[in-house]
């Protein structure tokens, strides 16, 4: 097999970056657009071969690139897949990754794969559960992993602790750091009925290396009250865009993703809302200079 | 607290239960919302539950409709929508690599009485799998076209031949071939003539291209035995079953697809 080896993983820096997608790809050898680093899905890049990796060799030449797993399910109660494993340690090999991250969700059961980030309980047993997997991960990878907090739709009666304390709990456990998606902030506290600002307050910001921000839709609940769909499929909501200036200011700048994952824009579009975080994030490293 | 429901005084329901309850009602719509998944006040969601349901379900349709867009094309959108919802309840798929998923599509289309009609879909469908297949398959350099040259034409019976990874082969009772180039034709000028009989079809990508040929008579029995690692005399045997095959007509064949990665001679047999 011919497998590309970048020797040193490359820092993803405190700049803005975007989700790469397939359809983009030429546009981005040929315009050499100035971002600071792409994002791929692990899980694209699974295949022996072909178009996906001789691009991403292409771009990882000229881009810093992290790795964000989709199909890894973390939050399952059944054993890690140990064939899934070795696919994500041979994207890290092949691409030597800035940053590798996980969602805090599962999608793997006997009933084979879900396809989408389902809701964990958040007890003690899911505590162990999911701490036990990102020892695992991070063991086999050999390298610290960050676990993104979630977008939910639904609650469980059993649930004993709020999602702060969950991920709090985790990262003492495991030592791992945390992706902030503000976006899933924003959708799950409309959706949970809290406040979006007071989950940030709580949020332990120390620990978190990766941000990111996304389009969601609306739906309506059993209620009739609105329901937020993390669809990553239109442009950061402005009230998204507000929970993250006002997070940038106060903890200093941090590598920011834009995602469009569905209805993918042409990239002048996207790289619109790239520029909007690069902004902000270039604001907050002055202002953060000034007082240093 | 500040963000968060109160916590609820119920005995845990352990998250391998959980687990199995909401997994089996996602792909199911007959089986109620499993108890426990709730509202924030604590009150039972369907509607909520339900936008997992559509995610799983929709996703999964999505990934049928990219991965077979041909058969998408003949059928209509929203038949094959229909169709593929069918599909992914009776075969989810057992990997997160959503780019392999489908194998059993053709199968399945074999079974389906709403397409019985279209007897030429399974084949079709296996086309567009084999495609996906040789696009992402491990990459390799071809050999020149000309790399037969160098051996002498007593020791070709004794030249052994590795094909590239990327390599299917198909043989289809219908005009599977000329079926998807008449579906991807830009205009109706471009549409092939599509012929009575079937296709024996070669797909494959050198590099970085899915290629798809059509092969002579008894070309497919002489490439598998050829891919099986045996010499080119015992695959001339093998497609010479076929009395229209000719070993000239399948060899350049062969050279012309560019399917060769390396060859050596093999001892000459008894």
């Amino acid at each position: 097999m011919s497998e590309q080896h970048f020797s040193t993983p490359a820092d993803i820096p405190a700049r803005a970056g975007a989700g790469l997608k397939a359809c983009h790809y030429e546009n981005i050898l040929e315009n050499a657009p100035d971002i600071g680093w792409f994002e791929i899905h692990a899980e694209n890049y699974m295949g022996d071969g072909g178009p996906p990796h001789h691009a991403l060799k292409q771009i990882r030449d000229r881009y810093p690139i992290s790795c964000h797993g989709v199909g890894l399910s973390i939050g399952s109660e059944q054993p890690l897949d140990q064939d899934h494993l070795a696919r994500l340690k041979t994207v890290c090999t092949r691409y030597a990754p800035g940053l590798f991250s996980e969602h805090l969700a599962w999608s793997t059961h006997d009933t084979g794969f879900l396809n989408d980030l389902l809701p964990v309980p958040y007890t003690e047993e899911t505590v162990s559960r999911v701490a036990e997997h990102i020892d695992q991960v991070q063991n086999y990878l050999g390298r610290p992993m960050l676990l993104e907090n979630p977008s939910t739709y639904v609650a469980f009666d059993e649930s004993d602790m709020n999602e702060i304390e969950f991920l709090r709990q985790i990262v003492e456990r495991t030592g791992c750091g945390l992706l902030l998606d503000v976006n899933n902030v924003h959708v799950s506290a409309n959706n949970q009925h809290y406040s979006a600002e007071g989950y940030l307050d709580e949020f332990p910001v120390e620990v978190v290396g990766e941000i990111h921000l996304g389009g969601h839709a609306e739906d309506e609940d059993d209620d009739g009250a609105p329901l937020l769909i993390d669809a990553h499929d239109r442009e950061v909501a402005d009230l998204v865009w507000s929970l993250y200036e006002n997070l940038i200011a106060r903890i200093g700048p941090r590598p920011t993703l834009i995602e469009w994952d569905n209805d993918v824009p042409d990239w002048q579009t996207l790289f619109k809302d790239v520029e909007r975080a690069d902004a902000v994030l270039r604001s907050a490293a002055k202002q953060h200079s000034h007082a240093a | 607290m500040p963000f968060c429901a109160a916590p609820r005084n119920s005995t845990p329901m352990p998250l391998k239960h959980r687990q199995a309850d909401f997994a089996q009602a996602l792909l199911n719509p007959d089986i109620p919302v499993p108890q426990g998944v709730v509202d924030p006040n604590g009150a039972p969601a369907p509607k909520r539950f339900a936008v997992y349901r559509n995610n799983v379900t929709v996703s999964l349709i999505e990934a049928m409709a990219t991965a077979f867009p041909v058969i998408q094309k003949i059928v209509g959108a929203e038949f094959f929508a229909a169709m593929a919802r069918d599909f992914v309840r009776a075969h989810p798929p057992t990997s997160p690599l959503l780019m392999f998923y489908g194998e059993a599509f053709p199968d399945f289309l074999r079974g389906f009485t709403p397409v019985a009609h279209l007897a030429y879909l399974p084949e079709v469908a296996q086309l567009e799998l084999y495609r996906r297949q040789a696009y992402h398959a491990a990459d390799d350099e071809p050999l020149p076209d000309n790399f037969l040259g160098a051996t002498a034409p007593e020791d070709l019976a004794n030249l052994s031949v590795v094909f590239h990874p990327s390599l299917r082969l198909l043989e289809a009772t219908y005009p599977a071939l000329s079926l998807w180039e008449w579906n991807n034709a830009s205009n109706e000028a471009n549409r092939p003539a599509l012929p009575e009989h079937g296709e024996a079809i070669l797909i494959a990508r050198p590099e970085l291209t899915v290629e798809m040929h059509r092969l002579p008579p008894g070309s497919i029995q002489f490439l598998t035995v050829l891919a099986e690692g045996a010499p080119l005399g015992a695959a001339a045997e093998a497609g010479a079953t076929n009395p229209q095959f000719d070993l000239a007509t399948c060899i350049s064949s062969l050279l012309e697809s560019r399917i060769a990665i390396s060859y050596c001679l093999v001892g000459a047999q008894q």
